[in-house]
């Protein structure tokens, strides 16, 4: 399970902090970069978030994959935006420079150009801030620390369930799928759409009643165990805060307030330099 | 804020452990290039209709949220929120059913199915879209076009998956009043 969500245990500063820290921190962060598109500010966090990844003791390698994954997604989308608007960043900054002594619908701005640039290191900004947060942070010390930040336990505790019961109902599905598929069930590309939504329902029923049993056991094993009986719960995996988290907590504040800072001072979300 | 029952926190708990499974690791391919069949929700269509919005919204919130956390591209809150928007409308329309009691007529086929359309449109044309424009300043036309896409597929995928899943799941469960005395 530890494999699935790409946690990684190693000793390391932003190990020690507590899930909630980071789960606090991690949110500050995403709402200051997705908050402005000043691209000063921005690089600023990309290249913070790079430094983190240091002090994290989590190298490349360990990302490499989900980096890949990421770095083919920005480029679909790139493309995607700019068949889909070619002139969107004419609109955002007011001002149409054409480049390369080109003219027409498709022709490269400068504008366009700037607005691109601003979506990468937008996500250079937010990307690596999450990938250290999933290879730092203990799947089962997420779901206490969502009761730490103020999330009612019952709901901290369906996430817990979700994690605890992702493996067995992955095992349950093979094991369904397999035996569905040795009777001549089909799921590939030879048969037609309709048929093979019509074969996965044929997966799903045998699936879905078999967790409809297990949900009715499990309820009745945490109602005869008195859950939901008192206001608060203990987690096994919570930890204490302390300096450093609360230190942590504060710089990621900073960050939040310096981009409401500048979204005054640019008068928008923009950072013009066209004008 | 009213008290969840046990029995609606373990569905929410084990509806977004199917929600990420079916999201995460069933590939069904789909007639267009790079995108695969969402069977998830289906699923999260009939949870909703059994366990009502609230365990509608947060499977639908947690199992991806947990999708996109395991692939570690960054949590898309646009799309997850439109998740978790599609669980709450199916949810509420279906509200009046009792699928848990056996009971689904052609009248509630009906329901069932009015509500997860309208649930698709709603958050895949409206909410995603909207949400991606003002988090991320995308440009309208692609974010809508990527938006009704998604919502027509996830639409004939529920209209299926769903449908048959209430079916199966009402026929096995007893009636009442369907035993009768012999002779």
């Amino acid at each position: 399970m530890t494999n699935l969500f790409n946690y990684i245990e190693r000793d390391s500063a932003i190990h020690n902090l507590t899930g909630a820290t980071k789960l606090i921190c991690l949110m500050l962060w995403s709402f200051a970069a997705m908050g402005t598109y000043d691209t000063r500010y921005l690089a600023v966090l990309a290249l913070l978030s790079m430094g983190l990844f240091k002090i994290g003791h989590i190298r490349i390698k360990d990302v490499s994959f989900m980096l890949g994954f990421t770095a083919i997604f920005l480029v679909l989308n790139t493309i995607l935006v700019y068949l889909f608007s070619p002139h969107h960043g004419t609109e955002i900054y007011g001002t149409c420079t054409y480049l390369f002594g080109l003219e027409g619908y498709f022709a490269p701005t400068a504008e366009q150009l700037f607005y691109h640039l601003n979506y990468w290191l937008k996500y250079l900004a937010t990307i690596p801030i999450i990938l250290l947060f999933v290879c730092t942070t203990n799947p089962s010390e997420f779901a206490a620390s969502l009761n730490r930040v103020g999330v009612s336990y019952s709901v901290a505790y369906s996430v817990a369930l979700a994690l605890r019961y992702i493996p067995d109902v992955q095992h349950q599905y093979n094991e369904i799928s397999k035996a569905s598929q040795a009777r001549g069930v089909e799921l590939s590309k030879k048969e037609t759409l309709i048929h093979r939504l019509k074969s996965a329902s044929a997966i799903l029923v045998p699936l879905i009643l078999t967790s409809m049993n297990r949900i009715e056991v499990i309820s009745n094993a945490m109602e005869l165990r008195g859950f939901g009986k008192n206001k608060k719960r203990t987690w096994y995996m919570a930890r204490p805060f302390r300096v450093w988290d609360y230190l942590c907590i504060v710089g990621c504040a900073v960050l939040l307030i310096i981009t409401f800072v500048l979204n005054h001072i640019n008068g928008g979300r923009f950072y013009n330099p066209f004008q | 804020m009213k008290k969840l029952s046990v029995k609606t926190i373990v569905a929410i708990g084990i509806g977004a452990a199917l929600f990420f499974v079916l999201g995460r690791f069933v590939a069904i391919p789909s007639p267009v290039p790079n995108t695969n069949i969402s069977l998830q929700y289906g699923i999260l269509a009939f949870i909703a209709a059994v366990f009502g919005p609230v365990a509608g919204v947060l499977a639908g919130l947690i199992g991806h949220f947990f999708i996109d956390f395991s692939y570690g591209w960054g949590v898309w809150w646009s799309w997850v929120i439109a998740s978790a928007v599609f669980g709450l409308i199916t949810g509420l329309i279906t509200s009046k059913m009792n699928l848990d009691e056996g009971e689904f007529e052609p009248k509630h086929l009906l329901v069932f199915n009015g509500g997860q359309i309208l649930g698709h449109i709603i958050a895949w044309v409206v909410v995603a879209p909207i949400l991606d424009i003002l988090m991320y300043a995308e440009p309208a036309n692609k974010v809508f076009l990527q938006g009704v896409v998604s919502a027509i597929m996830n639409i004939v995928t529920t209209a299926i998956v769903g449908t048959i899943l209430c079916i199966a799941y009402a026929k096995a469960i007893p009636k009442a009043g369907s035993l009768s005395e012999e002779d």
